[in-house]
């Protein structure tokens, strides 16, 4: 470098350049749609203000679950087994729930070998941001279908698919998750925007984002590509969020629009563009889904919320403090506990 | 030896025998032949906690059918003046409550025992050289219990009642232990008490004791406590600060969790009524080990209960374990395999599959509890090695010691603080400038690391299987695998420094040695008495508590000729693991005891087959 001076670099409310939010150079292929999101996850945490050390990163096994190493290079990552990534992210959340976490998941590891455990993860309403990078065929073992595909899709091989495609969306509704959407990894704003408001939330956000495959399933007959996205992408609403930290300065308009004030008091604001749209209603969410779906449309925005519903750690009634680091003194009871329940057993 | 009582209306009319046989004291066998469902398992609660308040030592075993109700179910108590409490092979009493098994029981009795049955059984028509005590249960019941659909259940303590006045016990003892057992029903207990009481006045005044089974106070069971294997692996956790507890029901293991959640809800909430434990129930095992690592990992001490078909799910994910490093304890308590094999019955099965479980070059260490002392004890240990070895830890249980009640002395309080192992602080990467999470600092190959949550930019790193440098970075090259697999081997030797060390017996002279683990030293116990006595035969014994083993195995099969490796499988498990372990010309002395028939092994068994293979 030379010794030129530099001008400093900008830096968000916790003062770190968003630098700090980068990880290693992606290894994906160039075009991928992975690496779009990976960017958008850099962007929303640094402009939320996250600090990168409280932080989990969780994955299972796909090109997808390899794009936690290529952000946020300060938090803590973990890539696991194939499918399986709602399990660990578990044991490691309620290990410690004071810490941010995010999982990446991909249409394989998520709706194919991982349906078992998505489901569980959705049902238990952990809180932590869930995103399925969704392109609908395994890349790293080259092409094949998953189980996100849609009937009638083609590979580059000729192949159609002819089983019905897995929503996760809905299913994902259907189940308990409290803040379910989808966006496009070409859909800078948006996916910025739920991103952001998937910070802000308290409970299982899942994010179905659809991102093509440059390699596997960007040709014509794909409906995963970027084209189809471009032709068939049809946003339920408009998307905005006022986080916590900032001045509301957008008026809200009532009728058209939906305000949702979150746990952290930032403010999520739907604009609706869809005639049957209430995305605090189950119900409505899913057949507004599956009707879009029969049209050959690809619904994008939040589908639903539910800011009330406890989540899996306030079940639980878990102390405030990481189970993971409790003293001695709190997790061992007393010899007279032992003596005790000796005494009763003779 | 046809035998009935003088006093009972002889409606049978079998002559008298020639004289009472000389009294046999605390040292017999009982029989309980039931129908699961029943009801009779607090009839049979009360029985041996009864002898047991009597100073005599007592086990009990329920063998039990995979069935909620109807299928035939058989409980035994053995006291014991020795303090044996292996299995007995032989019954001396049978208590014959189910009809459709009643005949198959009668003959399997041996010569000189005794049966009491459902005097409408007729038992006495199969065997003509057991002492006879039918009791007409229906009736006696009727007296005592006019709401009928209780009979089903009172109708067992009636049995407990004709037992307790055949065998001399006192009934202050069972009063005793019977109103603990109702401790919170006093109308339960008053009913039950009266049956008690009616079967014993009905023996007391129809039958003359024609047989030598006796029960004497004794004072060795003072101080002393009962409990169940599962339950001591329950409070071992709780003990050693277990926060984050997953797990798939499965028999025998259920009772881990379920006991533990008992105990956790009681001692391990807070003042502010807030928990500071997690307990999920998962959707299969292998999202309990999923959790139990990824809980591991955050630094929480995490945990899991299963059996056989669990451990075979856990496969992948203890792999993980065992490549990325990341602590959690396992308890597996064995059972006949597969899952529809025989899953209410015992075995030592699991050996070799958890030994080398997952794909790839893995190995785990187990813990090998013999006690439910030893279940309190290395549910402890299991924790501490976990998180010292950075890896997943397996206790191996089985359902014989899980599912039944123990005698014991009483836990100790674990008073060595907990070894939470090799964990860097933010304050300790501000003094070291860089963390490196594969690197062995220390020469015993294991590495330190950082928790998820540690506020020093240094701190993080990430998590894969194996292919990764000592920086944990991203990697491929063919010396950072082999760097790897070799220190994990390294790490591997460490764990044989830290396991619990083999109990050896061993005078210096014999040239017999025996090897066994786990509930099979109850026999093997028992076995070199009999080899002693009967045989003159003086084994020396290597009780194995854990794998890998340490230099004393080897040093013990070197100082002997011959070895019996005892243990419950059919393939010598724990024979081919000494095998791996041993120098080649040490294996050539491995001789196998095996029993695999689902009951919990026998003394006999072992010293026939000894005696066979030594050639006596």
């Amino acid at each position: 470098m030379a010794a030129t001076a530099t001008p400093t670099p900008k830096t968000n409310r916790i003062g770190l350049p968003v630098l700090e939010y980068r990880g290693s150079k992606t290894t994906l292929c160039a075009g991928c749609g992975h690496n779009a999101i990976s960017e958008r996850i850099i962007d929303a945490m640094y402009e939320m203000g996250v600090q990168p050390e409280h932080v989990m990163k969780l994955s299972g096994i796909g090109c997808s679950s390899k794009s936690p190493a290529y952000f946020m290079s300060r938090s803590h990552s973990f890539n696991s087994v194939h499918g399986r990534m709602p399990s660990v992210a578990t044991g490691a959340l309620l290990a410690n729930k004071t810490m941010l976490g995010i999982g990446v998941s991909g249409d394989g590891d998520s709706a194919s070998i991982g349906i078992g455990q998505f489901v569980h993860l959705m049902r238990r309403n952990l809180p932590m941001i869930y995103i399925i990078e969704d392109n609908g065929v395994y890349g790293l073992t080259k092409g094949q279908f998953s189980a996100t595909a849609d009937i009638g899709s083609k590979l580059k091989t000729g192949v159609v698919n002819d089983l019905p495609a897995i929503d996760t969306c809905s299913l994902a509704i259907q189940l308990g998750a409290t803040f379910v959407g989808r966006s496009f990894s070409g859909d800078k704003k948006q996916l910025l925007t739920m991103l952001k408001a998937a910070i802000a939330h308290n409970g299982t956000v899942m994010l179905d984002v659809i991102s093509p495959c440059v390699t596997f399933n960007d040709h014509e007959g794909s409906t995963r590509s970027y084209k189809y996205m471009q032709d068939h992408e049809e946003p339920i609403s408009e998307v905005g969020f006022i986080p916590s930290f900032e001045e509301i300065d957008v008026e809200y308009e009532a009728g058209s629009s939906f305000d949702v004030t979150m746990h952290d008091g930032s403010h999520l604001r739907l604009r609706k563009l869809h005639e049957d749209y209430n995305p605090t209603d189950r119900a409505v969410a899913v057949r507004t889904l599956m009707e879009a779906h029969d049209k050959g449309e690809i619904l994008t925005g939040v589908f639903y919320i539910d800011t009330q519903k406890p989540t899996f750690t306030d079940l639980l009634n878990l102390v405030d403090e990481p189970l993971a680091t409790l003293p001695q003194e709190r997790t061992r009871p007393s010899k007279q506990v032992l003596d005790d329940i000796m005494a009763r057993m003779k | 030896m046809a035998t009935t009582n003088a006093g009972a209306p002889s409606a049978q009319g079998e002559a008298e025998p020639a004289a009472p046989p000389k009294p046999l004291v605390n040292d017999f066998s009982i029989q309980i032949a039931t129908v699961n469902g029943s009801g009779s398992q607090s009839a049979n609660s009360i029985l041996l906690r009864s002898i047991f308040a009597m100073g005599v030592p007592v086990s009990g075993k329920n063998l039990f059918p995979s069935n909620i109700a109807g299928l035939p179910t058989w409980y035994t108590i053995r006291a014991s003046k020795y303090g044996y409490v292996a299995r007995k092979k032989d019954i001396d009493i049978l208590i014959a409550m189910n009809a459709e098994t009643s005949r198959e029981d009668m003959l399997s009795l041996h010569p000189g025992s005794v049966a009491i049955y459902e005097e409408s059984a007729n038992l006495r028509q199969f065997r003509d050289d057991v002492t006879c005590y039918p009791v007409p249960f229906d009736k006696i019941t009727a007296a005592v219990c006019p709401e009928a659909k209780l009979r089903k259940l009172v109708k067992n303590m009636i049995y407990v009642g004709v037992a307790a006045q055949l065998l001399s016990m006192d009934m202050k003892a069972v009063e005793a232990s019977l109103r603990k057992q109702f401790a919170k029903k006093q109308k339960a207990a008053d009913l039950n008490w009266a049956a008690v009481e009616a079967g014993f006045n009905y023996a007391a005044q129809n039958f003359t004791k024609n047989d030598p089974f006796m029960v004497e106070p004794m004072r060795a069971t003072e101080g002393k406590i009962i409990i169940d294997g599962n339950a001591a692996c329950a409070l071992g956790a709780m003990f050693a600060g277990v926060t984050v507890v997953t797990w798939y029901p499965i028999t025998p293991s259920s009772s881990v969790v379920e006991q533990l959640i008992d105990y956790l809800k009681k001692y391990r909430i807070e003042p502010d009524g807030k928990a500071n434990f997690a307990v999920v129930q998962a959707e299969d095992e292998l999202a309990a080990i999923g959790m139990v690592l990824g809980a591991g990992w955050a630094g929480a001490r995490s945990m899991t209960a299963t059996s056989g078909p669990g451990i075979s799910l856990m496969a992948e994910f203890t792999g993980l374990g065992y490549f990325a490093e990341l602590p959690g304890v396992i308890f597996d308590i064995q059972r006949v395999g597969p899952s529809t094999g025989l899953p209410t019955r015992t075995a030592q099965a699991d050996l070799l599959s958890i030994a080398v479980l997952s794909h790839g070059d893995t190995k785990h260490p187990m813990l090998l509890p013999a006690s439910v002392r030893e279940c309190f004890e290395f549910a402890g240990a299991a924790f501490d090695l976990a998180e010292q070895l950075q890896t997943p830890v397996f206790v191996l249980s089985d359902l014989d010691l899980g599912m039944n009640n123990w005698m014991s002395d009483p836990f100790d309080y674990p008073e060595k603080p907990l070894n939470r192992g090799k964990i860097l602080t933010a304050e300790d990467l501000k003094k070291l400038g860089e963390f490196a999470r594969y690197k062995d600092i220390d020469g015993d190959a294991i590495p330190y690391r950082t928790l998820p949550g540690t506020d020093h930019p240094k701190a993080s790193y990430f998590t894969r299987g194996s292919g990764h440098n000592e920086k944990a970075l991203y990697s491929e090259r063919p010396e950072d695998y082999q760097n790897l697999m070799e220190r994990l081997a390294r790490k591997f030797d460490t764990a044989r420094t830290l396991v619990p060390a083999p109990v050896v017996v061993q005078t210096g002279k014999s040239k017999v040695g025996l090897i066994a683990f786990g509930t099979s030293d109850f026999a093997v116990t028992e076995s070199r008495d009999q080899l002693k006595k009967e045989y003159g035969v003086e084994a020396d014994y290597l009780r194995l508590r854990a794998w890998p083993f340490n230099k004393d195995v080897r040093d013990f099969v070197a100082s002997h000729d011959r070895i019996y490796v005892v243990e419950q499988n059919r393939d010598a498990q724990m024979l081919s693991l000494l095998k791996l372990d041993l120098p080649a010309a040490e294996t050539i002395k491995l001789r196998s005891v095996r029993h695999f028939n689902g009951l919990p092994i026998d003394a006999r068994s072992v010293t026939d087959e000894i005696v066979l293979q030594e050639g006596i």
